[in-house]
């Protein structure tokens, strides 16, 4: 990804950042020290994150919303700061745009049910791109039975890229949605939303971009991406687990409908009928994971502290570092786009040894990766594979922690080809 | 200092060549009875939805005796050499001796194995993936499936 080349408002000292994460720092895997290169599954915590939840559980366990007494008004009103602060870090034009959810999959299938099954129809067509994650294609198959809507599936590039031709060749008049994923779980490849954005609006259909893993590793403007639904995931930004956001373009409220029926989320009730507030609190039913919105709180205050731009341009340093060392090992082919059109995400496969062979192998080097199909069958069969083994840096690795994971790839190799 | 380091790295590499051993190396390179069957009486595909190992298999069944059996894996070294293992097991035995293996190899895999290794030949190799659980499955794979094509198969009659 090309990262811009003005001076940031501070340099960052990653070197110092690491020692911010207690599990980068002191775990050993089989005696030896841990190499965390697993950070697409999720990212590692902070201790300040840490410390917010404990502290929360310690002495500001409350329930928000739901009482007129002081713990429960702190809280509410920290829970509302915190979707004040995910609408300036995605810098959305509202506050009442940010929705909370349980993470990325919870609040795609809320845009699938709320707005997806009240407002398709026989006839419709839903455009899904090749790399999506099962999280955006599974909820769009359920409504389309449900609605009778058509999904139609935009194809990739060899080198995992979109192409604005083959977009546009799919989108008419009945292209309802678009739904593609700003940054591949598998490739690393960044989409152009702003050009699949314009395109789609051309044709009066809605976009939805998940932005599960671009939001902690880039800066997000959606007033610059365009998106009408956008997704972020809590734990994959140092985050807690179980809590996520959806952003809502305003001008699709009147669109919207419950998700989730259940308490806070009415206006009135009676036995035969209820009706319901405006979004967001339409769609937080329920008490919400509050120590994790608070948890989240921490999160984004401590990435936008180190400075999202300082973030991308270390973390696509240390990826120009990893992707230069694995493609020096033998029989190892990479997928994906070059470095100027992705984020810091490898994934490879070796032309005799199964990515789950090379996972074990490093395994017992103390190094973390991901093997498998990453949740994108759809992708596998494009290139005609069942699994890569996937490398996902995050800021708070080294370049020395990458020479020690080339070291043990080769080891590896070698290991199976004796 | 420097013999704690070397015996701990020997220890290591113990392990993944417990894991690894050279008997399933060399039925994942060359795996036994690889393929299909022309008109099998018996055919089955299935995959572990947690890798995306896939396998399919075809077998030949006379009057419960599996004649002929053959494997088409598509997986880690783990999944495939138990597959080919798998042939060589279950070629020639009857349905009921071909479940008393499956449920041998599930003991296996939660060290609970009642079986001498010379009765287990090549699979004694594979008891090493006992100690990594995260592998079982792909161990596992070939022997649920060849379960569900007999279940299916006495279906069929």
């Amino acid at each position: 990804m090309k990262t811009s080349k003005l001076p940031s408002i501070k340099k960052a000292d990653f070197k110092k950042i690491r020692n911010d994460f207690p599990l980068i720092v002191n775990t050993l895997v089989r005696g030896k020290k841990l190499i965390y290169l697993n950070n697409a599954a999720t990212t590692q915590k902070p201790q300040v994150v840490i410390d917010a939840i404990n502290n929360y559980y310690e002495k500001e366990n409350s329930n928000a919303n739901r009482g007129a007494d002081y713990l429960s008004e702190q809280l509410t009103i920290k829970c509302e700061q915190t979707r004040q602060k995910i609408k300036l870090y995605l810098n959305a034009r509202f506050t009442e745009e940010i929705v909370f959810t349980r993470g990325t999959t919870e609040a795609i299938n809320l845009v699938a049910y709320s707005w997806g099954f009240y407002n398709l129809k026989k006839g419709d067509e839903i455009i899904i791109s090749e790399m999506e994650h099962h999280s955006n294609i599974v909820p769009w198959h359920i409504i389309s039975r449900l609605t009778g809507a058509k999904i139609r599936k935009l194809a990739i590039e060899n080198d995992g890229t979109i192409k604005l031709d083959n977009l546009k060749k799919l989108l008419n008049k009945n292209t309802k949605l678009v739904t593609i994923v700003h940054v591949s779980n598998v490739l690393g490849t960044v989409n152009n939303i702003r050009e699949i954005c314009d395109l789609a609006h051309e044709q009066g259909a809605y976009v939805l971009t998940d932005g599960a893993q671009s939001s902690g590793h880039m800066k997000i403007d959606l007033q610059e991406l365009g998106s009408d639904f956008f997704t972020i995931s809590g734990h994959k930004v140092y985050g807690p687990t179980g809590i996520g956001a959806l952003y809502i373009k305003k001008e699709m409220f009147d669109q919207i409908h419950p998700f989730h029926g259940g308490g806070h989320m009415i206006k009135k009730v009676t036995i035969e009928d209820s009706n319901y507030k405006d979004v967001p609190d339409m769609l937080e039913a329920g008490t919400m994971p509050l120590a994790e919105i608070v948890g989240l709180s921490s999160a984004l205050d401590y990435v936008t502290d180190i400075d999202m731009e300082n973030i991308t341009k270390w973390e696509m340093e240390l990826g120009a570092y990893a992707y230069d060392v694995i493609r020096k090992v033998r029989g190892i082919k990479i997928y994906g786009p070059s470095l100027d059109k992705k984020t810091a995400i490898f994934s490879f496969t070796h032309d005799e040894i199964h990515p789950h062979d090379i996972a074990t192998v490093l395994d017992y080097e103390g190094i973390a990766i991901r093997a498998g199909h990453h949740c994108t069958q759809p992708l596998m069969n494009r290139f005609g594979i069942q699994a890569t083994a996937r490398v996902s840096l995050s800021f708070y690795n080294t370049k020395e922690e990458i020479d020690r994971f080339g070291v043990a790839l080769e080891k590896a190799v070698s290991f199976f080809k004796k | 200092m420097i013999v704690t380091n070397m015996s701990r790295a020997n220890d290591e590499a113990n392990q993944l060549d417990q894991l690894y051993k050279e008997i399933i190396l060399e039925h994942y390179k060359s795996p036994h009875n690889k393929g299909t069957i022309n008109n099998p009486d018996a055919s089955v595909w299935d995959n572990n939805p947690l890798c995306g190992d896939e396998i399919t298999i075809t077998a030949k069944i006379n009057k419960g005796v599996i004649s002929d059996v053959r494997v088409d894996p598509k997986g880690c070294s783990i999944s495939v050499a138990s597959a080919s293992m798998l042939t060589d097991t279950v070629k020639g035995q009857t349905v009921v001796e071909a479940k008393k293996w499956i449920k041998i190899i599930k003991d296996m895999m939660h060290s609970d194995l009642q079986v001498s290794d010379d009765e287990l030949g090549d699979l004694e190799s594979l008891k090493g993936v006992a100690n990594f659980p995260v592998r079982i499955k792909c161990a596992l794979l070939s022997w649920m499936t060849l379960l569900k094509l007999l279940e299916n198969h006495k279906g069929g009659q």
